[in-house]
């Protein structure tokens, strides 16, 4: 605050949280951005979340955004979610159903065709 | 520039543009103009442009361009702007359309740890002082012939000291204070409590520490000496000088306790150095000189602080202060709270306890939603091991939220915590001095209302007084010496 002087310690805290609160309405509105460009890279080319970066399974796009030469079978097409993603999609229930799913997938860079499809 | 926050405030859309005075408690001090905002309790510090505003807000809602075109001569129309923002964000103005701001009745959580335990190890007395809220004629606990035992025992003590180990969760330090009837009664039982509180709180890698409250008529060589050796907190309740003291402390026999106190408690300031010693004044119609008490407490008999309260009684007692006898008091807290002032500009000590308990909450800026911590954060032991809301409560039925032995009813507790809640409290909803006060004491609106949940509204023209009093203080210091306000922090 340029003009109020905020003395004790609870109008110190008052002064912060309106900081605070204009920060937050400065800020565009969020939505869930897992799987859609994040605003600020709009302009530049499409790449879902999990992809480019590491090795992983299943989310590989081309250079054109195209995904006709996906690396795997789209019944595969889940290794990424099962890792580190939080979108609910449905991965194979490796605590009760299928614990060994990645049994021979030590890397998924080398063995990635050896995670097979599971059937109830 | 940052939007205005308040719900119901002018925005960028357009939606109001109507500006009234919002709640908050204005004060000068040095000169300066501060707002103590409501229910806030944040104190901000304001400049011509915003004094101005609030002037002219003062005489009715005005539009936001009319309030500008009415100062634009003297200020800026940018900086006019920014203020007016800026006393949005702290709510102190608005849209005078904007729905009241509901008091939140919004409870503590669940696990609130326990911080202080009174234990009353006994409820039996040496002395009988007629206003005594314990013997005396408001007393609400049958001590004399009520099922309590006259004396805690190790046992209850020791399950005691179990409870607030428990209930004091994952705080580090709690603190248990020793109470009577006249403790030093007692004194077995304060011996071996306090070496087993010290073992037990040492193996759950926890600190308590230990105050008392006493009389004084029992101090000997060797209690002094473990006082001192174990850094018990000692207050004294004494009233004064010789004619004030006999008149309303006397033992059963009639006779004035001043001539037997005195030696002992000099002996006591003498030798137990390793805490502050302070003395505890209870103020009666019949002893209202508080100047001369303050300095014979403290020049003449030495203690390093001295705190006074108004007995706490009916108004049809003799020795109940009338509505004059308590605007004279009041006059004299003044004069002290001017010392004490005067002494924290030169960053010297000043013990008038009043102002520096009240300073310190001003400073932190606590709004409450309880007059005190009773009930929650602080608990009572009856010598049976009953759990009530505080050490004046201890042993009374209707007040009783559990023992020691089987823990807190909750269901109790969760009552008496909305009973009591400020929301509860709609005469306390106007008050701009309801984040201090909440209240007040529940004793004191038992005594006198029947209802320990009822605001004292006996005492609101006081309390208003008396936080503006600490208000200016507070704004001096922090306008001549801030740095002395940090020793609050």
């Amino acid at each position: 605050m340029k003009h109020l002087r905020a003395v004790n310690q609870k109008a110190t805290r008052i002064e912060a949280y309106v900081a605070w609160e204009a920060e937050q309405a400065k800020a565009e509105e969020m939505d869930v951005v897992g799987l859609r460009t994040p605003p600020h890279e709009e302009t530049g080319p499409h790449f879902p979340m999990g992809c480019s970066l590491v090795f992983s399974p299943g989310w590989e796009v081309d250079s054109q955004g195209g995904t006709a030469g996906l690396c795997q079978p789209v019944e595969r097409d889940i290794f990424d979610c099962h890792l580190g993603c939080f979108w609910p999609a449905h991965v194979p229930d490796q605590l009760n159903h299928a614990p060994d799913w990645t049994g021979k997938c030590a890397s998924a860079q080398k063995d990635w065709r050896k995670l097979d499809l599971i059937f109830p | 520039m940052t939007p205005p926050v308040a719900t119901g405030a002018p925005d960028a859309t357009g939606a109001s543009s109507v500006l009234a005075l919002r709640e908050f408690h204005p004060f000068e001090a040095h000169g300066a103009r501060f707002l103590y905002m409501v229910p806030s309790a944040g104190i901000f510090r304001m400049d011509d442009a915003g004094c101005a505003i609030l002037d002219v807000l003062a005489r009715g809602p005005r539009e936001r361009d009319d309030l500008i075109d009415e100062l634009s001569d003297l200020f800026g129309v940018d900086r006019l702007l920014e203020t007016i923002d800026e006393l949005t964000e702290i709510r102190a103005i608005g849209d005078p359309a904007a729905p009241t701001q509901q008091v939140p009745n919004d409870l503590p959580p669940e696990d609130f740890p326990l911080n202080t335990m009174v234990l009353n190890v006994t409820n039996k007395c040496n002395l009988a002082c007629t206003y005594c809220y314990e013997y005396g004629e408001d007393k609400i606990v049958d001590t004399q012939y009520g099922k309590q035992p006259k004396f805690m025992s190790d046992e209850t003590a020791e399950e005691s000291v179990e409870f607030l180990l428990a209930e004091s969760k994952g705080l580090p330090v709690a603190h248990v204070t020793f109470f009577g009837g006249e403790t030093l009664l007692n004194f077995p039982v304060l011996q071996k409590t306090v070496a087993y509180a010290r073992r037990r709180a040492a193996e759950e890698g926890k600190r308590i520490e230990f105050s008392l409250t006493t009389n004084a008529t029992l101090l000997r060589p060797e209690i002094i000496e473990w006082l001192a050796e174990n850094q018990i907190g000692v207050t004294i309740s004494i009233d004064g000088p010789k004619q004030v003291q006999d008149g309303l402390r006397v033992f059963h026999n009639g006779k004035g306790t001043y001539d037997v106190v005195l030696p002992k408690i000099k002996e006591l300031l003498a030798v137990h150095r390793t805490r502050p010693i302070g003395a505890r004044v209870t103020l009666t119609q019949k002893n209202m000189d508080v100047l001369t008490i303050f300095r014979h407490l403290t020049e003449e008999i030495g203690f390093w602080e001295v705190g006074l309260a108004p007995v706490t009684t009916q108004d049809q007692r003799d020795y109940a202060i009338t509505p004059e006898g308590k605007d004279d008091m009041m006059r004299q807290f003044e004069i002290l709270a001017q010392e004490w002032l005067e002494a924290a500009l030169r960053d010297e000590h000043h013990g008038f306890t009043n102002v520096k308990d009240t300073i310190e909450e001003i400073h932190k800026g606590v709004s409450k939603a309880y007059g005190c911590g009773a009930g929650l954060g602080l608990l009572g032991v009856a010598t049976d091991g009953d759990v009530s809301l505080c050490h004046r409560f201890a042993g009374s039925p209707e007040h009783t939220l559990g023992t020691v032995a089987d823990g807190i009813d909750r269901e109790k507790q969760g009552k008496f915590l909305v009973d009591h809640h400020i929301a509860a409290k709609t005469d306390c909803h106007t008050c701009w001095a309801r984040p201090i006060c909440s209240g007040g004491c529940y004793h004191e609106s038992h005594v006198r209302y029947g209802d320990s949940s009822h605001a004292n509204l006996h005492y609101c023209t006081w309390v208003r007084s008396w936080t503006h009093t600490c208000l200016e203080i507070y704004g001096a210091l922090a306008e001549k010496n801030p740095k002395f306000l940090e020793r609050f922090d």
